[in-house]
């Protein structure tokens, strides 16, 4: 493999895989941070009138 | 389960919970043995290894053009039938798709410099396929403007469908101009152009990416039912503050 084109593939491999793992971490956080502020609903008492918890179904 | 209780949310939330792990260990496993495949596959005869950008590149254009097809019909859902899922599964995958639009231009860009000489031309499939990434940014910026959810839902429902004429454009655009870009060598009339050793590898890693794809979209529309959610609560509580 030419150095020159070693560079071009490392190069679309390393960006794609970088974007795709912080794409799939953002989605990750953020279900766990509303996850998270939906607990502290319940804790406190304020639940959904038709839903058995903040996660049903989950 | 009948297709159609999974319009529920609290039933979708569910079955999804369900599914998704499956679905996130599948696409690892069908990507990891598509890599594999991919980096054990004989270079091409002309472009030698940097064929290897094909197998990422080539599954970031499909699914760039299927999540806009996607959008479409989540698009009709809103518009159409003013389901509150397809309004969830239109946001949902907006970023997603604008993502895989994304990496498709950069991946053909490292493709293009060592096999073409340069990074880009303005030819009808590059353009095009920038055009589908300013959509999907368009979108996401058109969601973000409009604070009432159900205005700004329909806004980028109507905004979709205006869009959608690009997706045939994109896919048609090596045979109704004459691009740099290659023509279509996989789906096409008359079957693959490409080897079987080069087109399985590609089949891999793009059945790989798609379930990868479905595993994220379902992980955020369940974030974004439950978001929804939160929003009620929220907005019940300080309705109740202001009442005491």
């Amino acid at each position: 493999m030419a150095d020159t084109h070693a560079f071009f593939i490392a190069a679309a491999y390393g960006a794609s895989a970088l974007s795709i793992v912080a794409l799939a971490l953002w989605i990750v956080l953020d279900g766990r941070a509303v996850r998270r502020r939906l607990a502290a609903m319940e804790a406190r008492g304020i639940r959904r009138r038709s839903g058995t918890g903040a996660g049903d179904g989950r | 389960m009948a297709l159609m209780d999974l319009a529920n949310p609290t039933r979708f939330l569910a079955f999804s919970g369900r599914v998704l792990p499956w679905l996130a260990g599948a696409a690892v496993l069908i990507l990891a043995l598509g890599f594999v495949l991919a980096f054990r596959a004989p270079a091409d005869y002309q472009q030698g290894e940097t064929v290897r950008i094909m197998y990422i590149h080539v599954p970031f254009a499909w699914l760039a053009m299927m999540g806009y097809s996607l959008l479409a019909l989540s698009s009709l859902g809103i518009l159409v039938w003013r389901h509150p899922l397809a309004d969830v599964a239109h946001k949902a995958l907006a970023p997603i798709g604008a993502l895989f639009a994304f990496l498709c231009l950069l991946t053909g860009s490292l493709w293009g410099r060592p096999m073409w000489g340069t990074y880009w031309v303005w030819d009808a499939r590059l353009t095009s396929m920038l055009v589908l990434l300013l959509l999907y940014l368009g979108l996401l910026a058109l969601r973000s403007a409009i604070d009432d959810p159900n205005q700004a839902g329909r806004a980028a429902a109507v905004l979709t469908l205006v869009g959608f004429i690009n997706v045939p454009i994109v896919k048609f655009s090596v045979d109704w101009w004459n691009t740099l870009h290659q023509p279509a060598s996989v789906l096409r009339m008359g079957g693959p152009s490409i080897h079987p050793s080069l087109l399985w590898p590609l089949f891999a890693t793009a059945v790989g990416f798609t379930l990868l794809m479905l595993a994220l979209h379902l992980a955020a529309m369940r974030t974004e039912i439950l978001r929804r959610r939160l929003r009620v609560l929220e907005a019940r509580t300080a309705a109740e503050a202001v009442h005491a």
